[in-house]
């Protein structure tokens, strides 16, 4: 018994062959084909491969490829028709006559600065007359970065080491000219994207483009010097925790804006003078809301593309 | 409508126009980003300077810097390729 185990044992490890002598053993011989056979299958082959990629003989195929042709045209000039007959319907631009020309944005012209504490009427109307809709934009953001981060982001850890490997393999690790350039432009960049949003209710511009400038000043930092310097003052915690109390902050505002300010009910937000920079009541808060959520989709995106993470 | 803004125009459907017939990906992410860039003076021109502000920041900036990193992703930058390998 404790033979045939050990037989067995040492069939299993491969160290000898129990039918090595019992049994008749022919050589194993390598399959060579012969030639008319060969002939025979590369000919069937050419034949499939004639009739199923025959181009300019099928008549399916050519009869397909006209009818994409002129349906291609077809649908070209009919879409094209379709344009210009909507736009000679349009009314014409600057007339008094126009739709657009109705009370609301006769208010918005007259008391929008007065209502909102506003100088720059676009930001006072979207971010007080339209705050719902601006809320719904920003939480377009939020969602778009999470569906690319569902898409791109790489929880392993080896497979991440070897991204970051390939992601830096094609171009030079410290390139001077880059770093010299964004180690000057890079401070007024991000200076310019503050005074942006802060400034969003006095002069041109607001959360989105403030949010924008500084998103790619993070990128232009980023691609001067590196995650690693980067990860220093944006990692992914606080990403997340300015991403989630921007969006959350925008909401409480807004809520407590429409609860208490609709319909000319009090309200406990100061409007302030309109020019001066604590001024506009909401818009400045939202505005730094909006700003932060942009600039951290941007650059968001820009590492995901890059790395598959922060 | 002065001479400024109609050559800008005319620039504008140039670019739209080439980056269609460009067999270059690179090329035309290049011709895209000066679209995006003719398009915020345009906007200047047409007195919405937060629009200005926006497009050049997000079109002629982020979008195009996405676009290139996805064509390095896809591996579509070859001659860069081809000059590295040398």
């Amino acid at each position: 018994m404790s033979q045939n185990k050990n037989r067995f044992m040492n069939w299993l490890n491969g160290e000898s062959d129990t039918f090595s002598d019992s049994m008749e053993m022919k050589p194993q011989k390598e399959y060579e084909e012969e030639e008319s056979t060969v002939r025979e299958r590369m000919r069937e082959r050419q034949q499939i491969y004639d009739r199923v990629y025959d181009v300019n003989g099928n008549k399916e195929l050519i009869f397909l490829r006209m009818f994409y042709r002129v349906m291609a045209v077809v649908f070209c000039v009919l879409f094209v028709s379709l344009l210009i007959v909507t736009v000679s319907w349009l009314p014409p631009t600057g007339s008094e006559d126009n739709p657009v020309n109705n009370e609301v944005s006769k208010r918005y012209i007259e008391q929008g600065m007065e209502e909102t504490g506003a100088v720059n009427i676009v930001s006072g109307m979207i971010l007080t007359y339209r705050a719902f809709d601006t809320f719904g934009e920003t939480n377009v953001l939020f969602i778009a970065t999470c569906c690319v981060m569902i898409l791109l982001m790489i929880d392993d850890a080896a497979l991440k080491k070897q991204q970051v490997d390939n992601d830096r393999r094609y171009e030079p690790k410290n390139d001077v000219i880059l770093q010299k350039i964004a180690f000057v432009l890079c401070p007024v960049i991000f200076i310019f994207g503050i005074y942006i949003v802060l400034n969003g209710q006095i002069s041109p511009g607001g959360g989105f483009s403030g949010g924008a400038v500084i998103g790619a000043g993070l990128i232009l930092y980023v691609s001067a010097f590196g995650f690693k310097k980067a990860s220093r003052f944006f990692n992914e915690l606080i990403y997340k925790i300015a991403k989630i109390t921007a969006l959350c902050m925008y909401g409480l505002i807004g809520t407590y804006f429409y609860i208490t300010g609709a319909n000319g009910i009090e309200n406990h937000i100061p409007l302030g003078i309109p020019g001066h920079i604590l001024s506009g009541g909401i818009i400045l808060p939202i505005n730094i809301c909006v700003g932060l959520e942009v600039a951290c989709t941007m650059y968001a995106f820009y590492a995901l593309f890059r790395k598959g993470g922060f | 409508m002065n001479l400024f803004e109609i050559l800008l125009f005319l620039f504008l459907i140039l670019c739209a126009v080439s980056v269609s017939f460009s067999k270059n990906l690179l090329n035309s992410i290049l011709i895209y980003m000066s679209f995006s860039l003719v398009m915020s003076i345009i906007w200047l021109c047409l007195e919405s300077p937060d629009l200005a502000i926006t497009e050049a920041a997000v079109g002629a900036g982020v979008t195009s810097i996405l676009f290139f990193v996805t064509l390095k992703k896809i591996r579509a930058m070859k001659e860069e390729r081809k000059d590295e390998s040398k």
